[in-house]
């Protein structure tokens, strides 16, 4: 009866669906053709861009004070930067889209579930019930999420969404990757490309600096990258925490049912050893009257 | 009004007319003066052209947003998703509004009868306040006609704002429930008000673990964005605390305020009984507010501690959290330690507002000023600003139109208070009315 169990439960930790697929980016092939960005707006039906993809003078251009680059919008699920870097003699070129986090923090914050982790590894969005709340834009370590603010019937959630529904679903490469080609992008199994990834950083050691960003960050990611230079010089946030970012919100959701079970019984309990002996409570002033007139 | 009750006509406060007829709706909602008494008032008050104003340019904007989309009156950006509507309309005026639990609390589940002439204001005060946070919800949500999805029709309950939606929701029904006292005794039906008042405790319990909670999510909310809130506006273990534990002076301060302006405007309407013990119970309310404000510094404290983030004290934006500490936290303290012991109301009303002022301040930094310190700042759209006085204005308007007419601030009488008269009346007929009162009884 109490023998040993055949199986027992696993510890609560979620290091992403065993079979997902993933993307490793590899910033020293990226030669910033911005062709990815291209196929992108192209495979989604996306609006025609304000400056065509071919046109290079988008690296130039910075935003608020010049302390920000490009970033995704609701028109782009996805752009590439250049960055100068001491440790380099040539300029950096990075991709940024949704990292299709392991356990995405826009999924844990959303009232709707409107977010969903698919067995492949895609983090997709239904829109459908987009109440437009934009937790989900708080909550993104990355600040990914877009929302079409100028649309006033139907504002939703623009983002990145690993070519799902057309692509990663029927096993193909999202578009982006597909038409890549400098193979800066490749496509496979997560657990493949964090392999494929050590044995480049094993075979040229002094070709990276020693770290896969998205193999820990925020819980893992689906995208992974490699660097020549340290991250934290072409944009990366190098600060982020290990842990998913729900584990932080986890103590205050563990006291909800807590909170629910007790402070019944303790106020009522206040309530009692307040009012013993005392008799039953007034009304709003008019009993008090009432007892003086009769 | 002052210059009605020059000429000796006091505005309505009872059931019956002195002839012992009853009020009808019409004489009750004009305050028991004539249609021209009545206009010729609101004229004459400067305060309603003030309103007027603010509605008549405000307005305009909120319906344009709704027929251009947020994009065309806010800031709000993919960085910035959330601007003013929610910094302030959402996150501020939720906590100024926990007197309405805390009250309730005070009087009924610890018996403190001694804060009944204070304990509707403080219901009613908590009621608009969450009514007018979701009036700014709306305004801010980009469907807002989606509102009940995560009620009825798609559920993401592992979420801190699945909560929030489900607890303010409920809370709301709860605190109408509680208002309604005031609205029956009014209205004229005394059955509805002791169903009511049989609930009471259930109620007012409800309150308390409902609020407990929606106040610590809306702190919860903001664990999320671990890199983007300043670290000294941010404890992942303790944000919850820190929120919950500010609303109960921010509520407590806002009960002082508001009365304060009320006494100030409009004594008018406030009974006897109000104006005598309104001094003591200032004093009574600070000192609780006191007791949340110390508990709330020695937890921010620990805060900064337990992630020892010393270290950005002595930063620009140190200085700035020191600032909202110092004077929204440690000087209203000393302000009240001094005003309580020698009974100066004056000083307290002003520590009171300092408080207010403080919270506000807390979660201003906290959704706004500290949000994406490593990026760059935002400042809010000046439509964002306009709309968002605008519907503070609803609000008043909406608070002053209650407390003018329900029995808030005085209580209901069945039969004018004047004396010769009442001897006409049957008694009979006067007690229908009042079955409910246990003391008549």
């Amino acid at each position: 009866m109490l023998s040993p169990a055949k199986k027992a439960l696993a510890a609560g930790n979620l290091a992403g669906f065993p079979d997902g697929m993933g993307v490793l980016v590899d910033l020293t092939r990226c030669v910033g053709c911005r062709s990815c960005e291209a196929a992108c707006n192209r495979e989604q039906g996306l609006p025609a861009p304000d400056q065509p993809f071919d046109d290079y003078s988008v690296f130039e251009q910075s935003f608020h004070g010049g302390t920000q680059k490009r970033r995704p919008t609701e028109k782009a699920y996805t752009v590439v930067n250049r960055y100068e870097s001491e440790a380099s003699d040539k300029p950096i070129y990075r991709k940024i889209q949704c990292n299709h986090c392991n356990e995405p923090a826009c999924l844990t914050s959303c009232f709707v579930g409107a977010y969903t982790k698919t067995p492949e590894g895609a983090v997709t969005y239904n829109s459908k019930v987009c109440v437009g709340c934009r937790n989900c834009m708080v909550a993104c370590p990355f600040h990914v999420p877009a929302y079409s603010y100028s649309d006033p019937i139907d504002p939703v959630i623009k983002k990145c969404i690993f070519c799902y529904d057309s692509r990663v679903k029927h096993g193909m490469p999202p578009a982006c990757v597909e038409i890549c080609p400098s193979q800066a992008l490749i496509f496979g199994k997560r657990d493949e490309l964090l392999k494929i990834a050590r044995q480049r950083m094993t075979k040229d050691p002094a070709k990276y600096v020693d770290h896969i960003y998205g193999e820990h960050e925020v819980g893992g990611t689906s995208w992974l990258y490699l660097s020549g230079v340290p991250f934290e010089e072409v944009g990366f946030d190098t600060s982020l925490q290990q842990e998913p970012i729900i584990s932080n919100v986890k103590d205050f959701l563990g006291t909800v049912p807590m909170v629910l079970a007790i402070w019944p019984a303790l106020f009522t309990g206040f309530h009692l050893l307040a009012t013993k002996g005392k008799g039953d409570h007034h009304d709003h002033g008019q009993a008090e009257e009432e007892g003086e007139d009769s | 009004m002052k210059k009605l009750a020059e000429h000796g006509i006091r505005p309505l406060d009872s059931a019956e007319k002195k002839n012992g007829k009853k009020w009808n709706l019409m004489e009750k909602l004009f305050l028991g003066l004539s249609l021209e008494q009545y206009v010729s008032q609101v004229i004459r008050n400067k305060f309603n052209w003030v309103l007027g104003a603010i509605l008549a340019i405000g307005i305009p904007f909120i319906i344009y947003r709704f027929i251009f989309g947020l994009g065309s009156v806010t800031h709000s950006s993919y960085d910035y998703p959330w601007g003013l509507f929610l910094g302030f309309g959402l996150f501020c005026m939720v906590p100024l509004s926990a007197s309405g639990f805390m009250l309730g609390t005070t009087v009924e589940i610890f018996g403190r009868h001694d804060f009944e002439p204070i304990e509707r204001l403080a219901l009613l005060n908590g009621l608009l306040g969450y009514l007018f946070a979701v009036v700014y919800l709306l305004v801010d949500l980009g469907q807002p006609w989606r509102l009940a999805y995560p009620m009825v029709y798609s559920f993401g309950p592992a979420a801190v704002l699945f909560l929030v939606g489900w607890h303010v929701a409920t809370y709301l029904s709860v605190q109408v429930a509680e208002v309604s006292t005031a609205f029956f005794e009014w209205i004229g039906w005394p059955a509805g008000k002791a169903f009511i008042r049989k609930g009471t405790i259930g109620l007012t319990v409800a309150g308390i673990i409902l609020s407990t909670l929606h106040q610590g999510a809306l702190g919860a909310l903001f664990v999320y964005a671990p890199g983007k809130v300043h670290p000294l506006w941010y404890s992942a273990p303790f944000q919850w605390i820190h929120f919950f534990v500010s609303s109960i002076p921010g509520g407590l301060c806002m009960v002082i305020a508001v009365s304060t302006i009320v006494i100030k405007t409009m004594s008018w309407r406030c009974d006897e009984r109000f104006k005598e013990n309104l001094g003591d119970l200032t004093l009574k309310l600070a000192k609780g507010a006191s007791m949340g404000l110390i508990t709330y510094l020695v937890i921010k404290l620990i805060a900064v501690a337990h992630d020892n983030e010393w270290v950005y004290l002595a930063s620009g934006w140190g200085l700035w959290w020191l600032i909202e500490m110092i004077g929204g936290v440690v000087a209203p303290l000393v302000i009240f330690a001094y005003g309580i012991r020698h009974k100066l109301v004056g000083l307290v009303r002003i520590g009171a507002f300092m408080t207010i002022a403080g919270v506000v301040l807390n979660r201003l930094n906290t959704a706004l000023i500290t949000f994406n310190w490593k990026l760059y700042q935002e400042i809010p759209h000046i439509s964002e600003i306009i709309i968002s006085i605008t519907i503070f204005a609803i609000y008043i308007a909406t608070y002053r139109f209650i407390l003018n007419r329900l029995p808030i601030l005085y209580a209901w009488k069945a039969q004018p208070a004047e004396a010769p008269v009442k001897a006409e009346v049957p008694v009979a007929a006067g007690r229908e009315s009042e079955q409910e009162m246990p003391a008549g009884a």
